[in-house]
């Protein structure tokens, strides 16, 4: 018989607005734990996943209030225990693995006295034994030389490291149930790969309980059993992993996995129209009902309630499932992308290099760079009009960096961007004329912070039409609105504040600021990185609407492959601020490709069970690029020799036009890679 | 869709915004007592030389240091003026050379500050070691050495008081001018090309106004103590004009015998700074800055 340890029952939170309404940000949860199993909670931002994770822990977000409802752990609740009682419990029976691990392990203390902290509160070991255990401890969540590591301080380790000391304390008490807040939302895909995997291995290992809250599908996929979807603070889905992710029964979860770009798909996946619902204004009837495909009359009104199907073993709260059943397994259409690029060369970064290296006195009386070993180098590319091409890789990879250069943001210390084969641009933006200006836009990443608190959207798109076409009045009003219109927002979004507009809304605010100014280069910097998944679909097929409207070309940095893969021409990998690959998107994403390609694709997590990452290489990280020889040779798993240390690889041609900068003869590497 | 109507906040004149922010103020018991006191000196002010009783300058020395009593409300001094009069006169001057001091200041400090936050490298640490050595300076020592050269006139009052309570507006204005700087908004206007003046108009000072407002005020009632202060030293308004530091200076050495005629001045002084300080408290709770956390540079 399985042993139920948490159980959560009719649980409500919420709290008071000013005007005193109670609005629920969980709505009546009930959902039990079994030992041994991993759930994953998935749902997007706002959903009150966070909030439901946390509840099983016995802990309520300041503001925040237990309406109704229990969460009983070894038969006691522990939302009215005391707090001494749940001291007892927590970190003990129930750990926590925070999200972001360089913020939660103090800064100054070593990670050897910390992991030390956790077990002189949790366990009763002596000190002899507790050092063995640290080093246990350490060894278990795969850290390379525990004595050496224990030694250290938390900055001196990479992110997914930190992690692994996250989940090392988090299991000093040896929990019956983990909670994992989102552990590998900020880590790189090969890290985070690498993460998830050694999570499955605890969890067989011990035998604990998890709890995985993620927005990402994609991750979900690779660790739990069982799966709970939220939407608006309700359970809208509850079954196990894999049926829910192959042959989804409620709506919002089948609209989501249709528009999650994939790997083995080229194109734009379909797009779920709307964003959630903020919490408390869902007047009575489902709370998908706007955003829903199979909505009738009745789920305008009447709420439907979390019905269990014994058959497949699943909850769902919809009056159409029967529709999606019939449906089957998934199955996902996108939209080819035209490839609008010409033939007429648009920008061309001949041999730049960036350094972030503090430059000595005689230099910078001199304003001159000098610098052996800059963080980018070497970058050559040949950008045609109209085409969408990507940089990939991870961060500190100078994706970004190469990036604020051709925005003119930072000097370059070498090399040229020319434009329209005739002109050069400065990297620096004093010496660039209002055109040189204008021609050149950025989307950035996060619109909470790119745009103005302050300003209404009004402001916002105005300021491009003051500032290069001196537009005013009546002329001004018009423009912008005809903007808002072509980024698919209301007239009426004119007076709105940022604050007031969802994160897919801002995005598009963003977008249309960029257009404002009637650029022929658009630089998105990770522009859906920030956006819930539903939205993501959404903002992609805006941007790839108006791209081909308007002819505009755009360079697309993103760490998320199989986002380039929907939206790119064109793709360029890099590591450590060096080219390894480029070429057309068909041909980088499949084989033969650099080894570094090879671990990226390998380490995407697709939200598909059947579909586990490839860890080639190890997932160490370099601060700073080698100083001779392949980008690539310290984490390269094919390594030919001292070639690798002493020499740049050469580029290679593949037949299909792809440039790959390997030592590696392309016949062997395609020979080694379909192994 | 069910989305629009929550947001149906739509952009608000200024005035409903202020409106908003004293209704606000005024909601929680501090900010109600501190807005009242703070009102009630203000009309005071304005309305003083209309109801004062007697000429404040008016010397009999037949009624000398006389008792509080129907006629003579808070007593007489060692003049025998009368010193109900002086005291609701007294705080006239005071409020009105800090308050336009303290103006002068938010200028300066503010727009410098800004500009220091903005431009940075070695522009900006040239200036901030410029205010740092100011900074050093005891303030009080230097406002003896300008006002005896330059006179205790209010040309020159005015402008010396702002210039001394700005230095520290500068740091405020420009430690928040950095939180706002590496916000991709900026970024984004800097590679539109847009000018700093432009820059500091339309991105900074919107999102640095509430901060650098409210150290303003709370410059505010440290500038007038600072100016009592002066007034009690002798060096700030000259006698016979009424005011609550020269009045504390001339009476403090009759306190024991007729403690009415110091009493009264300190009352008047010390409830106008309460008031000024718990405005200006309620003011950074309103606009969401929690003074508490972050302590004055």
């Amino acid at each position: 018989m399985t042993v139920i340890i948490q159980k959560v029952k009719n649980l409500s939170i919420g709290f008071k607005s000013k005007k005193g309404e109670e609005i629920l940000i969980l709505k009546n949860i009930t959902t039990n734990i079994k030992k041994g199993e991993t759930v994953g909670i998935v749902g997007e931002s706002g959903s009150g996943k966070s909030t439901l994770a946390l509840a099983m822990m016995g802990y309520v977000k300041h503001g925040l209030y237990t309406i109704g409802g229990e969460c009983e752990f070894n038969s006691s609740n522990l939302l009215n225990m005391k707090s001494k009682d749940l001291e007892k419990i927590r970190g003990r029976k129930i750990a926590m693995i925070p999200q972001n691990a360089g913020q939660a392990l103090t800064p100054n203390l070593k990670i050897g006295y910390q992991i030390d902290e956790a077990l002189q509160l949790h366990s009763d070991l002596n000190e002899k034994e507790r050092e063995k255990k640290i080093s246990e401890l350490l060894n278990k969540v795969r850290l390379p030389s525990p004595e050496t590591i224990a030694l250290r301080y938390p900055h001196e380790l990479s992110g997914g490291q930190q992690q692994r000391v996250a989940v090392a304390m988090a299991l000093a008490g040896t929990p019956d149930l983990l909670l994992l807040d989102e552990p590998t939302t900020g880590l790189d895909v090969t890290t985070q790969a690498h993460v998830l995997e050694l999570l499955n291995f605890i969890a067989k290992d011990t035998g604990t309980s998890m709890v995985y809250v993620s927005h990402d599908l994609g991750a979900i996929a690779q660790v739990s059993d069982r799966i709970i979807v939220m939407y608006s603070g309700e359970i809208v889905l509850e079954g196990p992993s894999r049926d829910i992710l192959k042959k989804p029964i409620h709506p919002y979860t089948h609209g989501l996995l249709k528009s999650i770009p994939k790997l083995s798909l080229a194109g734009l996946p379909e797009s779920m129209p709307g964003s959630q619902p903020q919490p408390g204004t869902i007047q009575g009837g489902c709370s998908f009902f706007d955003r829903c495909n199979f909505s009738e009359e009745k789920c305008k009104n009447n709420s439907p309630e979390l019905e269990f199907l014994k058959e497949f073993n699943t909850s769902v709260r919809c009056f159409n499932y029967e529709k999606l059943l019939k449906e089957g397994e998934i199955n996902q259409n996108v939209n080819k992308i035209k490839n609008n690029s010409q033939d007429k060369e648009i920008l061309n970064l001949s041999d730049i290099s960036i350094s972030y290296a503090k430059q000595k006195l005689l230099d910078q009386i001199f304003n001159r760079i000098t610098d052996d070993n800059p963080t980018v180098k070497d970058i050559n590319i040949n950008i045609k009009k109209g085409e969408t091409i990507a940089l990939v890789g991870e961060s500190g990879s100078g994706k970004s960096t190469i990036l604020k250069s051709i925005a003119g943001l930072l000097r370059t210390k070498d090399g040229l961007i020319r434009f329209e084969e005739s002109r050069n641009l400065s990297s620096d933006l004093k010496e660039r004329n209002p055109n040189d200006l204008r021609i050149i836009q950025l989307i950035f990443q996060n619109p909470d912070e790119s745009l103005n608190p302050n300003h209404t959207v009004e402001e916002i798109i105005a300021q491009p039409l003051k500032l290069y076409f001196g537009l005013k009045g009546e002329e001004l009003k018009k423009n912008i609105i005809d903007l808002l219109q072509k980024v698919r927002l209301g007239e009426f979004y004119i007076s709105r504040y940022p604050r007031q507009l969802s994160g897919g809304e801002k995005q598009r605010v963003a977008v249309a600021r960029a257009f404002a100014a009637k650029p022929d280069i658009i630089l998105c910097d990770e522009v859906t990185s920030a956006l819930d998944v539903s939205v993501q679909a959404a903002v992609l097929n805006l941007l790839q609407q108006l791209k081909e409207d308007f002819g505009t070309t755009y360079i697309f940095v993103s760490h998320d492959l199989a986002v380039v893969r929907a939206i790119s021409d064109r793709v360029a990998v890099l590591y450590q601020g060096r080219l390894c690959e480029v070429g057309p998107s068909n041909d980088v994403y499949k084989f033969p490709s650099h080894p570094y390609t090879e671990v990226l694709l390998g380490a995407v997590l697709e939200p598909d069970p059947d579909i586990k990452p490839k860890l080639v290489a190890e997932d160490i990280v370099e601060e700073k690029p080698p100083e001779k020889g392949c980008s690539f040779q310290g984490r390269c798993s094919r390594i030919v020799g001292d070639i690798c240390k002493k020499e740049i690889p050469p580029w290679q041609l593949t037949d299909s036009g792809n440039a790959i900068r390997c030592h590696i003869p392309i016949k062997e590497l395609q020979k080694e890679q379909f192994k | 869709m069910k989305l629009d109507n929550i947001y149906k906040e739509e952009k608000k004149s200024n005035f409903a915004k202020v409106s908003d922010i004293i209704i606000t103020m005024a909601s929680r018991p501090s900010g109600f007592i501190g807005l009242s006191i703070l009102v009630f000196h203000v009309i005071l002010a304005f309305i003083s030389p209309f109801i004062a009783p007697y000429d404040f300058k008016a010397i009999n020395p037949s009624l000398m240091l006389q008792a509080p009593s129907a006629e003579y409300w808070f007593g007489t001094d060692d003049l025998g003026r009368d010193v109900f009069t002086r005291t609701i006169l007294g705080g006239r001057t005071a409020l009105t050379i800090t308050f336009f001091g303290s103006l002068i200041a938010l200028l300066w400090g503010g727009l410098l500050g800004i500009f220091c936050g903005l431009v940075g490298g070695k522009t900006d640490d040239i200036v901030m070691r410029i205010v740092d050595a100011f900074l050093s300076i005891p303030w009080i020592l230097a406002m003896l050495l300008i006002v005896s050269l330059l006179g205790t006139s209010t040309e020159v009052l005015i402008p010396a008081l702002g210039f001394f309570y700005g230095k520290g507006i500068v740091r405020v204005a420009r430690a928040a001018t950095h939180d706002v700087i590496a916000k991709d908004f900026i970024v984004s206007a800097r590679a539109r090309g847009h000018s700093n003046f432009s820059i500091i108009w339309n991105e900074i000072i919107p999102n640095v106004r509430d901060a650098i407002l409210v150290e303003g005020a709370m410059r505010w009632s440290w500038m007038l103590l600072g100016f009592s202060s002066l007034s009690f030293l002798g060096f700030g308004v000259s006698p016979p004009t009424p005011d609550w530091g020269l009045m504390i200076s001339n009476a403090r050495g009759l306190m024991s015998f007729a403690y009415w005629s110091v009493i009264a001045p300190i009352v008047g002084l010390s409830s106008l700074i309460i008031g000024i300080n718990l405005t200006a408290d309620a003011f950074a709770k309103a606009l969401g800055i929690d003074r508490s956390t972050k302590a004055p540079v």
